[in-house]
């Protein structure tokens, strides 16, 4: 078990994410960087999509009341593990009562914490992850506080090669880097005048503090309109990264979103750059760029597999 | 037909049928839906119909987006003899009115009926269910008498119970989760719209009709203790 001595900002169970139920109106949820849940699970040997802890901009400190290896991957935070300086994306093993302090995020905004084994939390609707606005999933369906006990399902005191359970820099820092975030344009392209679409693709908007796990609304250049349409279009389907133009500022759809909009989504971007989003936070600069689709598919398809084969002691042997 | 396919990202694709709010083509829309399901293609994640569009999501490591693309061309093609199903109706018990509607005396104010004439004109209907969105099971419906619609409230409540039933413009709708709004509440049901633990969690579908059966306070507490169980 792993007691939470305070809670962070926001810290929240997060998996892969429930899918199968959008048609019936329930939101996906699950870790908002899944390069970096991934990343986290792979160091401690659990499933590229098991639940992990999300911690955002400031962490928790916690007490392990089991031995356990862990490991955290993301957004770099300041770390402490019985008062040593420890560092990202490396395994440790925590001995019983071993203390582990999370401070403010020095770069990035979100950190995944995986533990060996996994947490023994219900799987609601197929998933761990927490629902904050549906109030179920998770740690009893909310953001986790103070004296919170999370049960382990199979705790590992140690692992084998611990000390080649570490990703280099270049590789965990993959979500920091600072690009601009590629985009699919549509799937209501037409709404815009070319100028709107170039406005879009060429200006800099920057993350407002009403930005959560459910979206990030953004502010800079208006994006225009096409001669006779607005911003409302008849409610369809909303996927992660879909950038909604409610009213000439977009908002980016994140992992938390609803199911369903009525606003019409001039791009999407595209599933190898959201981690690069979730690792944003408010007062930082976006910039979106243009690809196709078969693009975007092929990038996707080459992150995961790189994902499902990741080894992370490539110099062992 | 050509469908019109549109890429939605790069795990989703949305096959846009005609961009207007009718019982036809939402009909058509389940319809696809339901038999683009039904084909069972490895590397489809899930297909979530909407008014009139449907978003398929996938894969694409595991199915290939033109083959994806080729499918989807094909079942919008072979739509127009398997008509979608006739969906049956559900009905809904609702208590209105009291503690259950607190808002009933304002529709009454704003329509110019009497309480029982707003409870006549909102449970002597079929509505169509187009959609579920918003929350957890929450149904969009349409097909509610015109002379009832009510404006939303001017400052929403922080919280509305579970299974309250409403009215906001001409739209009308049942709470399924417990959550903040604005609608003017006229009733509410003790059916559970959304219950994680029963075998199937939701009471209700996109394509289904639904309708509302008055009921006294009194069958209101002995169904929500049936219901509890």
């Amino acid at each position: 078990m792993i007691r939470v001595l305070s809670p962070g900002l926001m810290t929240t169970v997060q998996d892969g994410g429930r899918r199968g139920w959008q048609q019936f109106g329930v939101p996906v949820c699950g870790a908002m960087d899944e390069y970096s849940l991934a990343l986290a699970n792979r160091l401690v040997d659990n499933e590229p999509d098991e639940a992990a802890l999300e911690i955002t901009l400031l962490g928790p400190s916690l007490r392990f009341e089991v031995p356990c290896v862990f490991a955290v991957c993301g957004g770099e935070f300041e770390m402490k593990l019985d008062g040593q300086a420890i560092e990202p994306a490396r395994a440790y093993a925590a001995s019983f009562g071993a203390v582990l302090e999370i401070g403010p995020a020095r770069q990035g905004a979100r950190a995944y914490l995986a533990v060996a084994g996994g947490f023994d939390l219900p799987i609601v609707l197929g998933s761990r992850s927490t629902s904050l606005k549906g109030g179920f999933g998770g740690y009893e369906g909310r953001r986790l506080l103070k004296d919170d006990q999370l049960p382990l399902r199979a705790p590992m005191p140690w692992l084998p090669f611990m000390e080649y359970r570490v990703f280099d820099r270049e590789l965990r820092q993959y979500p920091l880097e600072d690009r601009p975030a590629r985009v699919v344009l549509g799937p209501q392209q037409e709404r815009f005048s070319g100028k709107g679409v170039e406005t879009f693709l060429a200006g800099s908007y920057r993350l407002t503090g009403e930005s959560d796990r459910m979206g990030y609304r953004l502010e800079g250049p208006a994006i225009e309109y096409a001669p006779g349409c607005d911003g409302n279009i008849i409610s369809d389907g909303v996927v992660m990264g879909a950038v909604q133009v409610p009213s000439g500022q977009p908002i980016v759809m994140m992992a938390d979103r609803q199911t369903t909009g009525g606003y019409a989504k001039i791009a999407v971007v595209i599933s190898a750059d959201l981690p690069l989003l979730a690792q944003k936070k408010a007062g930082d600069t976006v910039r979106f760029s243009a690809v196709e689709p078969r693009a975007a598919i092929r990038l996707w398809k080459k992150q995961q597999s790189f994902l499902r084969n990741l080894d992370f002691c490539r110099d062992y042997l | 037909m050509s469908a019109d396919i549109r890429f939605c990202g790069d795990r989703a694709v949305t096959v846009v049928f005609p961009q207007e709010i009718s019982p036809g083509i939402n009909a058509a829309v389940c319809g696809f839906a339901a038999r683009f399901f039904a084909l069972g293609l490895r590397g489809i994640v899930e297909i979530v119909p909407t008014y009139c569009a449907v978003t398929i999501h996938f894969d694409p490591s595991e199915l290939d987006v033109d083959l994806l693309l080729r499918a989807v061309e094909e079942a919008a093609a072979a739509g127009g003899e398997a008509g979608p199903a006739e969906g049956e109706t559900v009905v809904i018990p609702v208590a209105y009115g009291g503690e259950y509607g607190p808002d009933l005396p304002q529709v009454c104010a704003h329509t110019g009926l009497t309480a029982d004439e707003v409870i006549a004109r909102h449970s002597g209907r079929e509505y169509l269910i187009y959609m579920l969105g918003f929350t957890p099971g929450f149904p969009y419906m349409g097909g509610m008498d015109p002379s009832i619609a009510t404006p939303r409230l001017k400052t929403p409540r922080t919280a509305i119970p579970a299974g309250s039933v409403g009215i906001a413009g001409a739209q009308t709708g049942v709470y399924p989760i417990q959550s903040p709004g604005g609608w003017q509440l006229i009733g509410r049901t003790p059916l559970r719209l959304f219950d994680m633990d029963r075998e199937d969690p939701f009471l209700l579908r996109a394509g289904q009709k639904v309708r509302f059966r008055p009921i006294t306070p009194e069958e209101y507490l002995a169904l929500e203790r049936g219901e509890g169980r």
